[in-house]
Formats: structure tokens, C-alpha cells, sequence
């Protein structure tokens, strides 16, 4: 009991309440949605491995876009970023249709990556060097981004017919899980790790809160502003890897489309507020699942393809009146009137007893 | 502090009225020059979302190169708006004839009265517009979609017949799920159409049966993730994938592959467009057929703007030639796939 009072007083309540109620809606409507098989050659099997699986880029990009946010920017270019990286390492594996890869892979996936911290640079130089709106910084790349995609592409789609690529988003050998979702719980990690050891988390903040208070402070916030977009950039930059190895192809049009848009949503369903300040890394993750199991639901339930974003809008603004201010507000005189009611009765007790006495 | 600024204006000032000078002489050049000018022609691409795009879009550069017309080419990255934006351009800069690839069927009457009002001719290509007056544009090119979907629904039909297949549920119906194309999307809507209407007049109508439909946003990867669920929500009914193009039925193998199921053998696999990947596909054995849709479009297109421009009479609906092409001829034709 004590558990559950301290749990519903914590940062991760209501989240974690959003994406319950959405699972129970699930497992209720929609038949086999827990069933979990595992295929002959051992893969686990079933839709909730499929909602992870899904939901793997948009957690990284959310972890990048939760500092972002915290720092009171934004990084808008996230979506263009992905389809950067995923161009980047499909025209340097190659589209041969022999399955020969033109480099290394280790190498490619290098490349891309760094291609996604560069572009991560790049608006951490504009926005903390130049003082640049966040909106207008990340804007230049956001447009420009796809651009250089489709060049790098030449507005093709390359499709890579090299085996291990499938490794990013499928599965190794004797593994039940897709690689991704370890790609992804290790991100998550060593974030967490970096929390918790280091005071990283407490400049972050500190600069979102106020900025000139904590260079008063001793904080070097130009730099640390600069790193939270790089390291923004590297999680696009492994999004990138992870979106073009599910299809096994650099869509340069279509991968991490509205991604940004997407990944924002998670951050501000975990809890962190645009404006910046306090943060939740575990908020975000699981708004991003939560934003990945909406979309599986509309598919599983049979939603037809024209009433799809309605219906998908009307889940977003449930989710988010759930975990508003004044939701919030009214949870907790409800849990005060309980509360009292509870004293009341207890004294209503006492004095019998003591009448009794 | 005074001198620079005043050496800025002027820098400005200069910059300006050389941009204008080089549009007027641009303008010259397209009006100018009576009977035997170059025509120029403003072309709005919807974007390359698909190889078969692309080939469409160099069919179409190709072509005016070798017609001899001045191509002002134009892509819109998917957005109505940009294509909007573009063809105003298109009316200010005074170009001769305007032809464009809608994305979706309506919010188009403004700007092509705008462009009708310049007395400019419109083609409308490959995809449908839904106007309130069809006076608007001059001529629709393209693909006939309709057709396409009655192809894809023969073809099952005969197939199934052939190869005497028994549904996968051992029951009396052939289950079918669909990928539609993005929504709202003319050759989505026509491609369907044409699909359910040549099941409903077919005397084999009650054997089959669809099973779900939904958008795939013809992506590879939206395909992937809908093909997805398709199998988790019936994954042992499935007998038949349509797919309105190659790309999400491709993103849909790789799905059905990673269920543990054989793709063209348990799941027969029909798509339309006919790209290269698809008869790749259709070699190894993954995918049982595709109807083409020919996006070498160009060739027809600068015939029938030169025809306009002469004043001939031309007809309001243009179709270019499209084939069936099933797995057992894949392997033949690959080499001679242009896209």
C-alpha cells in the first residue's frame, strides 16, 4: 500500500496510467493481444514484441529530444536527421543485387551515425554559439535535411540485398528478441547510468531552469547546450540505422517522416514540460511506447484507413487531458476529500469508543 | 558606420536590379521568337517516393529533351501546398503549357483558374483531379486505374482456378487482405474500385472474401507494419495480398517472412506498378504477379502539349499501354524493365 501511495505521488504515474489504460483497452478488445509464440527458429512472436519492436527509433529519438527539451529548445530536424543516417549507411553498404556489401558494415554504420552527431553539431553550434531561436536552428536542417538524402540517394529508393544488415532491426542468430530492442534498452541504460552517477542531469536542468543563473553557478552552458543537440543528432543518427534496416532499404521520402513531431509527443506525454526545466527520461520512453501501441491499436482493432487520424487525434487528446494540470489537480482533492473522509471516520469511531468508555 | 551601410544598399540595390534584368531576359526568351520558338513547359512532380516514380520523372525529362522542349521541373516533396506554390510560379513566370502530377484529387479549382485566367493549357498527369469544371484542364494523361484493379482480380481469379489453391482456413472462401494506397489518392480509390467491381460482376464472386483493408501510405515501411498486424489478426486465413503498389507489397514480404510463413506460396502476392524490386522478388519466388502500371508517360505527354499548342483537338482522357506481367515470365522481361 505504501508502495502504491509513493508510486502515485511519482513523476511516472500518470504515463504509466495512459499506456495501462491503453493496454487493458487491448487486451480486452482485441483478441490474442498478449499471446506471445515463439516461431520454430525461436523468435519470440506477437504483437506486444511488435509494439516494442516499433517503438524502438522513436524511444531513442525521444531520450535525445528529452535533454533538448529540458535545455528549453526544441530539435525539430530529428525526422530529416534519420533519413540522413539511413541514406548515409544504404549508399555506402550498397544496393548490389548479388549481396555484396561495398564497405564494411561496421564502417557504414560508423558513417551514418557520425553523419547524425555532425548534423546534431551543427545545430548545437547554432543555437548555443549563435544564439538562435531553437525553432528556426533546427527548421534549416528539418528541410534541408531531406534534400540531402534524396541527393545522397539520387531520389532513389536503394534497397541493400547484403544479409547482416537485417541484423540492426532483425534478429541475430539464436536471439528471441530483434536486435533493436536491445539497441534501444542499452541507450536507455546507459543514459539512466549517466544520470544517476554523474551530475549531468543537474546541469541540464539547471540551464533550462535559468541559464544565467547557473553560468553564475559555474556551469559552461554554451556547452552544455551544444552537447544535448549533438547528442540529439547520434540518437537520430542510430534512429536512421535501425528505420532503414526494418525495410532493409534508405527511403529518403518517407523515413522518420513527422518523426519529430512524434517524438516531441512522447516527450511532453512523459511529463516533461516544453518550456524546459525537470525532466523524465523513463516519461519519455514510455510515452513513446505508449504513441507506438495507439498506432498497433488502430491497426489490430481494424480502424479503416480514412478514420485513422481521427480517431488516433481523439487517443492523443484523451492521453493528454488525463495528464494535464487540472486533471491532475482534481485526482488529488479527490484523494484529500477520501483522505478526510477516512479521518472522519476514524474520529466518528474514537468518539463511540470513548463514549462507550 | 555610415559608409558601409551606404555600400551595402548600393551592393543591394545592384544585386536587384540584376536579378531583374536576367528574369525579364528569361521571359523574353520563353515569349518571344513567333512559330518556331522552344516551348517551355512547367512540370510539378509529386516527389520520388518510389522507384516508380522516379522512372516516371526521367521519362518525362527524357522526353522533352528529345522533343525540343524547355522542361522547368518542379517537385513538391509531397506536399499539396508546394505543388500549389509551384504552378503559381509557374503562371507568373508566363510558361506555355503547365502540366502537373496531382498528389490528391481536390483543392485544385484556384489555382488552375488562375492559370486558365493566364490563358496558360493544363495537363493533368498520371493522377485524377476532382473539379467543379472540367473545362479547367485540357487533357488527362496517365494510367488507367480503374482497369488495373480489374486486371489484379482476373488474374487472382485465374490463377487460383489453375493452380487449384484450397483456402488456407479449410473453408469454402479465399480470404483476401489489401494494402491500399495512401488515402484520398485517386489511384488508391480507382485501384480499389476497380478491384471490388470486377469481383462483384465475376460468377466466382462468392469464393473469395476481404478480409481486412487498410492504408499502407504506399511506403515500404507502412506496408511492413500493416502486413504486421494482418498476420497477428488472422495470420492463418490469409490466402491472398493485394497490394495497390510493388513497394508495399515488398515491405509486406519481409513481414510475412518474418512470421514463419512462405510469401507467394502460402500468401499469394499480387501488387501493381511493376518496378524492378517486384520482379526481383517474383525470380526468387516471394511474389506470384504484377500488373503494370507504365510510368514512361513523357513520351505521350510532349506529343499530346505540342498538339495543344498547334490547336489540334485532343482527347480528354489519354491512356498509355500497360501488360500483366506473372511470375513465370519475370525472369524473361527483367532485362528489358526500363524502371
Amino acid at each position: 500500500m505504501d508502495m502504491l501511495k509513493k508510486f502515485s505521488g511519482s513523476s511516472l504515474f500518470l504515463p504509466v496510467v495512459a499506456l495501462s489504460v491503453l493496454l487493458i483497452f487491448n487486451t480486452l478488445f482485441v483478441d490474442g493481444f498478449l499471446t506471445i509464440q515463439m516461431t520454430e527458429d525461436g523468435h519470440l512472436y506477437g504483437r506486444l514484441v511488435d509494439i516494442l519492436n516499433r517503438s524502438c527509433s522513436l524511444i531513442i529519438l525521444a531520450l535525445g529530444m528529452t535533454f533538448v527539451i529540458a535545455t528549453s529548445g526544441i530539435d525539430i530536424s530529428v525526422g530529416a536527421v534519420v533519413a540522413i543516417s539511413a541514406a548515409v549507411v544504404c549508399t555506402l553498404i550498397g544496393g548490389r543485387g548479388d549481396g555484396v556489401a561495398e564497405m564494411p558494415m561496421t564502417l557504414a554504420m560508423l558513417a551514418a551515425v557520425g553523419v547524425g552527431v555532425l548534423c546534431g553539431m551543427w545545430n548545437g553550434l547554432l543555437v548555443a554559439k549563435f544564439k538562435i531561436q531553437a525553432v528556426v536552428a533546427t527548421l534549416i536542417l528539418m528541410t534541408a535535411g531531406r534534400g540531402v538524402a534524396q541527393l545522397m540517394t539520387e531520389g532513389q529508393i536503394i534497397t541493400v540485398y547484403y544479409k547482416p544488415f537485417e541484423y540492426i532491426a532483425g534478429f541475430l542468430p539464436n536471439m528471441p528478441l530483434p536486435t533493436n530492442i536491445f539497441i534501444a534498452l542499452a541507450m536507455v541504460l546507459l543514459v539512466a547510468v549517466l544520470m544517476k552517477k554523474t551530475s549531468i542531469g543537474l546541469f541540464v536542468q539547471s540551464v533550462g531552469i535559468n541559464p544565467t543563473a547557473a553560468r553564475y553557478a559555474g556551469i559552461n552552458v554554451t556547452m552544455v547546450i551544444f552537447l544535448v543537440y549533438a547528442f540529439s543528432g547520434l540518437c537520430a543518427g542510430v534512429s536512421g540505422l535501425i528505420e532503414s534496416s526494418l525495410i532493409r532499404a534508405a527511403d529518403a521520402n518517407n523515413a522518420g517522416l513527422n518523426m519529430e513531431m512524434d517524438a516531441i509527443l512522447a516527450v511532453a506525454l512523459g511529463g516533461t514540460l516544453l518550456s524546459g526545466g525537470k525532466f523524465y527520461v523513463g516519461g519519455s520512453v514510455i510515452g513513446a511506447i505508449t504513441i507506438q501501441t495507439l498506432t498497433t491499436t488502430m491497426y489490430a482493432l481494424g480502424v479503416s484507413a480514412d478514420q485513422l487520424p481521427v480517431v488516433k487525434a481523439a487517443a492523443v487528446i484523451i492521453i493528454c487531458l488525463i495528464q494535464s494540470k487540472k486533471a491532475q489537480e482534481m485526482f488529488d482533492k479527490w484523494k484529500a476529500s477520501r483522505h478526510s473522509q477516512q479521518k472522519n471516520d476514524t474520529k466518528a469511531v474514537i468518539g463511540k469508543a470513548v463514549k462507550q468508555l | 558606420m555610415k559608409k558601409l551601410i551606404a555600400l551595402l544598399l548600393a551592393s543591394v540595390m545592384m544585386i536587384v536590379a540584376a536579378g531583374c534584368g536576367g528574369g525579364e531576359q528569361a521571359k523574353d526568351s520563353g515569349k518571344s521568337g513567333g512559330g518556331d520558338k522552344k516551348i517551355t513547359m512547367g512540370f510539378s512532380q509529386i516527389g520520388a517516393e518510389s522507384e516508380w516514380r522516379t522512372a516516371n520523372t526521367e521519362s518525362i525529362k527524357k522526353a522533352a529533351e528529345e522533343a525540343g522542349i524547355n522542361l522547368q521541373f518542379s517537385d513538391a516533396q509531397q506536399k499539396q501546398e508546394n505543388q500549389i506554390k509551384a504552378i503559381r510560379s509557374f503562371i507568373a513566370q508566363g510558361v506555355d503549357i503547365i502540366a502537373f502530377v496531382p498528389i490528391v484529387e481536390t483543392g485544385w479549382d484556384t489555382v488552375l483558374k488562375e492559370a486558365k485566367d493566364a490563358k496558360i493549357p493544363v495537363v493533368v498527369v498520371d493522377r485524377d483531379v476532382k473539379l467543379a469544371d472540367d473545362s479547367l484542364y485540357v487533357a488527362k494523361i496517365g494510367t488507367d486505374s480503374v482497369k488495373e484493379g480489374n486486371n489484379v482480380f482476373k488474374w487472382i481469379d485465374e490463377y487460383m482456378a489453375k493452380e487449384k489453391k484450397t483456402p488456407r482456413d479449410g473453408g469454402s472462401q479465399y480470404n483476401v487482405v489489401v494494402l491500399e494506397g495512401t488515402v484520398g489518392s485517386s489511384v488508391a480509390i480507382r485501384r480499389q474500385e476497380g478491384f471490388k467491381d470486377a469481383m462483384a460482376k465475376s460468377p466466382n464472386a462468392g469464393k473469395y472474401n476481404i478480409l481486412a483493408s487498410q492504408t499502407g501510405e504506399f511506403t515500404r515501411q507502412k506496408g511492413q507494419e500493416v502486413m504486421e498486424s494482418f498476420l497477428k489478426s488472422y495470420g492463418p486465413k490469409i490466402d491472398i495480398l493485394f497490394a495497390h503498389n510493388d513497394d508495399m507489397a515488398l515491405g509486406a514480404i519481409q513481414a510475412i517472412e518474418k512470421a514463419g510463413l512462405k510469401p507467394g506460396k502460402d500468401i499469394t502476392i499480387i501488387s501493381i506498378d511493376g518496378v524492378k524490386g517486384m520482379f526481383q522478388a517474383m525470380i526468387e519466388g516471394k511474389a506470384n504477379c504484377t500488373v503494370e502500371c507504365n510510368p514512361l508517360q513523357g513520351k505521350l505527354l510532349m506529343e499530346t502539349a505540342k498538339k495543344i499548342l498547334a490547336g489540334e483537338k485532343v482527347d480528354k482522357l489519354v491512356y498509355v499501354d500497360e501488360g500483366v506481367f506473372p511470375a513465370d515470365v519475370a525472369e524473361k522481361t527483367l532485362p528489358e524493365r526500363k524502371y
